[in-house]
């Protein structure tokens, strides 16, 4: 029984066989430059959404689907989803996911240039830390 | 303004879900190739989508009642159980750095979000 279960936990973290007719490979650097756009498509997403609601007449879904701006996010996030699809292929879930936390990033620059909202001590050495962050675990990526 | 617990538990619920949507686009990624319909007629892919969709039904909820600032930087948690689950389906390991990585990661939504009160 013991013997069983330390055999099934060998085996599921071997590497698994390349499947087979994959004609391209990206490099881990790849895959997280590949998340890096996605998380500024996202970003872009958002800001285009929130600039589009706001100029919404409430109650109104159609006023939705016709908007120019909210049409234009939602498509931006989808662009940023195959992009992030691309990239898990070949790269490492534990590294790639919180990546995106980037998004935050770019979300908080965009508001102060677009929607000159107000930059603080505290935004700013949030943005830093993040991105420390973000360095700290693709750093794991170069074997 | 006060955060109740019941928002607080539907943003947790709502970072739970979101992870299983990575699990399920890492498993579908894996099946891509050339042809376009391994990207549009992928089931794993969809339950991806699906479950991100899931997730955030269950942060508007959240966000109803309580403040953004406390509410958002728990979305973030959901970081840490996309490590346990990639070690768990897809064999990646588990590295300091990548505890590291995500525990600066957290600290720092928490202070953006200070700044954004």
């Amino acid at each position: 029984m013991m013997r069983d279960r330390q055999t099934k936990t060998l085996s599921a973290a071997a590497p698994k066989p390349v499947p087979e007719r994959k004609s391209f490979h990206f490099t881990p650097r790849q895959s997280i430059a590949l998340v890096f756009f996605c998380t500024i498509f996202g970003a872009a997403a958002q800001v285009l959404i929130k600039h589009g609601a706001a100029q919404l007449p409430s109650g109104n879904p159609i006023a939705m689907l016709t908007s120019v701006p909210i049409v234009t996010g939602y498509s931006l996030y989808g662009i940023s989803t195959v992009l992030l699809v691309l990239a898990l292929r070949d790269g490492q879930l534990s590294i790639l996911y919180p990546v995106i936390s980037l998004t935050y990033v770019w979300v908080t620059l965009l508001s102060v240039a677009v929607f000159r909202e107000s930059m603080n001590l505290f935004k700013l050495l949030g943005v830093v830390i993040i991105v420390t962050g973000v360095a700290v675990l693709g750093r794991n990526s170069r074997p | 303004m006060k955060t109740p617990l019941s928002s607080i538990l539907l943003v947790l619920l709502a970072a739970f879900i979101g992870s299983f949507g990575a699990v399920f686009l890492k498993s579908g990624a894996a099946r891509l190739h050339r042809q376009i319909r391994t990207l549009l007629f992928n089931w794993r892919l969809a339950a991806g989508v699906g479950f991100f969709v899931l997730s955030s039904f269950f942060f508007v909820l959240g966000l109803r009642e309580g403040e953004l600032s406390v509410l958002y930087p728990m979305v973030a948690l959901g970081y840490i159980w996309t490590l346990f689950w990639s070690r768990l389906f897809f064999g990646e390991p588990l590295t300091r750095n990548k505890f590291l990585g995500i525990g600066l990661i957290l600290v720092g939504i928490v202070i953006l979000n200070l700044g954004n009160r």
